[in-house]
């Protein structure tokens, strides 16, 4: 895809679709969605709250929760589909080949146990250690994601650890079997702002070192530039644009990042008045025909309404808009249509 | 956004719409549990129009009818009396309809009266807290250590030695609906009191309260609608058991006396009977206590389920 | 400091301790003590007539208990609010206290718990209306909630409907509408929007800013978002522990910040800008509030904290048309320093 190197992709994710049958039929949540992500990577999944990107985490990681399920378009990691597994064979890969760090900490840890024992029963579930052995890696692993006191705080319970401490022991947890990736669902969101800065400070510095790819999850742009070397932005099930960070963050070509990116309140200019889109993500019920984001959207034409637009080479990045198309938005609608 | 045009769709359709409906919809053991209540219930409330006798008028009776077997299980039935008549002459059919009816009234009757009590001391303790909640609390543990039925009877047992046989035949029917009430409010209470206290710190009570409400008409009208679901659900279970519980106070003969029976009491004037091989005298009103009370827990049971989706 | 006229909101000393202890009976067995978390620990705000002060904090600050402690959800264990003159406190006639109510109204963070869910959107706005007794008639009323649901961007028709058939963003404009409905003159804002999406977010707050500028609103608005307080605010006051550390006027504290919790807050700030700034991560985390450090509660955590720092509380001193609350700035041993922003194409 874009910026990379002819290495193989670590992840790649194809047509992607996630559906939940309901009594009043059944919802495409994630829909057609297709990303790469390369060795050492860090792909960013942005996206306002329904658009379907911790769906599409759940989905690689394979926790959809039921009745959620995959259906259509194939996960691959190190080139073997990972998306077919049986749950025994899934849960193997989970741990050994793909860490999980969820948004709550309290939900990955178990509160009856000691985080060391936690940690050396991951360790042991996928390394061949002893006990012993076990136990210095879990100490190790502590120091590296910077607890103090590792060989104290081992013993400790979940209960003990503050916010910030506990994440970073989902974070050890997460890198016990060293997985070549780790998706990262909102891993700051419960955390302060002084706090979400370590975070990111040590998600970046453990990649580096192991050159573990990450697929971080989150809403938060502002996360998403910090840390990412790409970022797919997400509306209603689908890919909106995707492309090196640098580029979605300043010079957006799909008008819902451009709109985000204008709402964002920014430090450097004090505007009376906030870009604003109007509207909200329609409801996965009522995704209208044509482009999702057609009602919110001042540029849209005849086209937009009818023919639904796939990702194309729009600059830098790849966006899913007809503005970047050689037969454009179609016929101008007229003035009522555009300020319905 | 703004100018999308307002639905009011009409209470059927809303009701038909809802989740709820498709629940019931979708379990067949609960369609059948609401259709054998409602049999149930229309064919008791109906009793003076539907059944073939009058059993509790004395001037109807006729002692040569006494005793006389269920039509289809013996030669010498009487198609007069379908379910055979007992002792007394009276008609089994009638009855039970007539019985049926008084368990439902007082069965529903003292579901209110324990919901009332309830649902006001489980509000103020919840929404007030402090010492008038521990005290509450406490006084609703000190009745749990009793079961329902040692209470009923205490309550039974005090009105009896207060006023005479006579009076309290006349109001056998009111005593035993406070007797079952009384001891049936805790479960109310605590459940109310859990949820207000979940309610209260919602901030749609908390922009109440920056409006100057006062917690009387904060607690009626924001916190009392919202913590209706999880009451409904222990009334129906409750209804069961009260049921249950007058039919066992009124087996052990300090219920409904026997000029006015209820299901218990029919079953109670049986067993006296049973020896002699009269069994059904017993054993239809049996069935139909048992009936009852199994359509009615399967509602509540699947109404329960239905307000909880962490339950499933 | 500059004359900005009468305040017309003064709180003065205001404290609020919350006891967290034990039960009675647990406590006596167990030989425990009474423990109490000092939530707001002594605070000075004037706040003038048509301005936005906002307070910005991390969680456990204590920012929103100061929100309901000025809307009466708290009475404050020590200390005195006043409110264009009168004394919130004081003894006040019952229609007099409602009068003073009508004119200061909420607004919650979280729109999905703030309406309530058996209610109508109609009747939920017009409980304001009700309480005070502020329509005339039924037609009155029916126009004023009208009014309201325009006034917000909803359509009057929106009132038949209940709240969860709208979005997270309408929800918070029903909110408005309802703080709106007494004709209010100050809104607190509990953490409007940080429950929102940034594209509804930046809906909600131009609502806002358009809202105070055509009804002559005063806010004090509650956040842990920088970038949002210093969109929105005239002036701002940072917490820290139940303490305020630093109140500035807006570009004051985002240009040249003092107080060393100030300063590491603006770090944390994420550069959406890209110039290449890296957030620079402050070790540690907050204390508990049940045991604050000594002192300048900030110290554990202040690269220039001495020995004075660990054992004097620090005064609140006036410094630039603000204040702020740190010996190391009192005695001049840490330099102000000038910040500046990208400014994004």
């Amino acid at each position: 895809m874009a910026a990379q190197t002819n290495t193989p992709p670590l992840l790649e994710v194809r047509n992607l679709r996630v559906e939940f049958p309901t009594r009043r039929g059944t919802l495409l949540a994630v829909d057609d969605v297709s990303f790469e992500i390369a060795p050492g990577e860090v792909l960013g999944v942005v996206g306002e709250s329904g658009a379907g990107k911790s769906l599409t985490g759940n989905a690689i990681i394979g926790l959809l929760e039921p009745p959620g399920r995959i259906a259509g378009g194939e996960i691959r990691l190190e080139g073997r589909r990972i998306d077919n597994l049986p749950y025994e064979e899934m849960r193997k890969i989970r741990g050994a080949r793909i860490g999980a760090i969820f948004q709550d900490p309290l939900t990955s840890l178990n509160p009856l146990y000691s985080v060391g024992r936690q940690l050396v029963e991951t360790i042991q579930t996928h390394m061949p250690l002893s006990a012993g052995k076990a136990r210095d890696r879990a100490i190790d692993l502590l120091k590296e994601v910077g607890i103090p006191g590792a060989e104290m705080r081992i013993d400790h319970y979940p209960h003990q650890f503050s916010g910030g401490m506990r994440q970073r022991v989902v974070i050890a947890l997460a890198l016990c079997a060293g997985p070549r990736l780790i998706v990262a669902d909102e891993p700051t969101t419960a955390l302060d702002v002084s706090i979400q800065a370590q975070i990111i400070a040590l998600l970046k510095r453990l990649c580096r070192e192991h050159g573990t790819a990450v697929m971080l999850v989150t809403h938060d742009m502002g996360v998403i530039a910090e840390t990412a070397d790409r970022v797919a932005v997400m509306y209603a099930g689908r890919v909106a644009e995707i492309g090196p960070v640098r580029e979605v963050v300043k010079h957006a070509k799909h008008p819902y990042t451009k709109g985000l990116m204008g709402s964002i309140p920014s430090l450097g200019v004090r505007s009376e008045k906030l870009t604003q889109i109007d509207g909200a993500m329609p409801r996965l019920t009522e995704i209208p025909t044509g482009c999702a984001f057609n009602p919110r959207c001042t540029f849209k034409g005849q086209r937009c309404l009818v023919e639904r637009p796939n990702l194309m080479p729009a600059g830098a990045t790849q966006a899913a808009c007809w503005l970047h198309d050689a037969g454009g938005v179609g016929a101008p609608l007229p003035k009522e249509a555009v300020h319905a | 956004m703004t100018d999308r045009p307002a639905t009011s769709p009409g209470w059927l359709h809303r009701i038909t719409d809802s989740d709820i409906w498709w629940s019931f919809k979708s379990s067949s053991l609960t369609v059948v549990a609401a259709v054998g209540t409602l049999l149930i219930v229309v064919i008791a409330f109906l009793s003076p129009v539907l059944a073939p006798h009058t059993p509790f008028d004395p001037a109807t009776l006729s002692l040569s009818d006494g005793l006389k077997p269920p039509v289809l299980l013996s030669p010498d039935g009487d198609w007069a009396f379908p379910l055979g008549t007992d002792d007394q002459g009276r008609d089994i059919l009638s009855s039970i309809m007539y019985g049926t009816r008084l368990s439902l009234v007082v069965g529903f009757a003292s579901v209110v009266v324990a919901m009332t009590i309830g649902i006001a001391l489980g509000l103020i303790s919840g929404y007030f807290g402090g010492a008038i909640d521990a005290l509450i609390m406490r006084i609703a543990d000190v009745q749990l250590t009793f079961p329902a039925i040692l209470v009923a009877l205490l309550i039974d047992g005090i009105v009896r030695s207060v006023i005479s046989v006579q009076r309290h035949d006349e109001i056998a029917v009111f005593v035993i609906v406070g007797a079952i009430g009384l001891s049936f409010w805790v479960q109310y209470a605590r459940t109310v009191r859990g949820s207000v206290m979940v309610e209260k710190n919602k901030e749609y009570v908390q922009a109440a309260r920056v409006i100057g409400l006062s917690p009387l008409l904060i607690m009626v009208r924001h916190v009392l609608p919202n913590v209706t679901g999880p009451v409904l659900v222990i009334a129906t279970i409750n209804l069961g058991l009260a049921i249950i519980t007058e039919a066992t106070l009124s087996f052990l003969g300090v219920g409904l006396p026997s000029t006015e029976p209820s299901l218990g009491t029919l079953i109670r004037l049986g067993n006296d009977v049973l020896q002699s091989g009269d069994w059904w005298i017993t054993v239809f009103p049996g069935i139909t206590l048992a009936a009852l009370v199994l359509a009615v827990n399967l509602l509540g049971d699947w109404l329960r389920d239905a307000l909880n989706p962490k339950l499933r | 400091m500059p004359d900005r006229g009468a305040d017309f909101v003064r709180i003065e000393g205001l404290k609020r301790h919350f006891d967290v202890s034990a039960p009675w009976l647990v406590r006596k067995l167990e030989g425990r003590p009474r423990q109490v978390v000092q939530a707001v620990d002594g605070i000075d705000i004037e706040i003038a007539k048509g301005e936005t002060f906002s307070l910005v904090g991390e969680s456990g600050c204590g920012k929103s208990t100061v929100a309901r402690l000025v809307v009466g959800l708290y009475p404050p264990t020590a200390g005195r609010i006043e409110f264009d003159g009168n004394d919130m406190a004081g003894r006040h006639s019952r229609s007099d206290m409602a009068a003073l109510r009508r004119r200061m109204q909420m607004i919650f963070q979280d729109p999905f718990a703030s309406l309530n869910p058996r209610w109508r959107v109609f009747d939920i706005i017009a409980e304001p209306i009700r309480a005070f007794g502020l329509a005339k008639d039924k037609a009155d009323l029916e126009a004023r909630v009208g009014g309201l649901l325009r006034q917000v961007r909803l359509n009057p028709a929106d009132g038949r409907k209940y709240p969860h058939e709208f979005s997270g963003g309408q929800r918070q404009r029903i909110s408005i509408a309802r703080a709106l409905a007494s004709e209010p003159e100050f809104l607190v804002c509990d953490e409007p929007t940080s429950a929102l999406d940034v594209s509804v977010q930046a809906q909600i707050l131009n609502l806002m800013v358009d809202l105070q500028r055509r009804l002559q609103l005063t806010y004090l608005f509650i956040s842990h978002n920088l970038a949002v307080v210093y969109h929105i605010s005239t002036r701002v006051g940072v917490m820290y522990l139940g303490r305020l550390v630093e109140v500035a006027p807006t570009e004051t504290l985002f240009r040249r910040p003092k107080h060393p919790y100030t300063r590491m807050l603006l770090d944390t700030i994420p550069d959406l800008d890209m110039t290449g700034r890296q957030r620079s991560p402050v070790g540690g985390e907050v204390p508990s509030p049940i045991n604050p450090p000594s002192g300048c509660s900030f110290h554990p955590r202040c690269p220039f904290a001495n020995d004075r720092c660990k054992a004097e509380r620090p005064k609140a001193l006036p410094i630039e048309g603000g204040t702020v609350a740190c010996h190391a700035i009192e005695e001049g041993r840490l330099p102000i320093e000038e910040r500046s922003y990208a400014v994004s194409a």
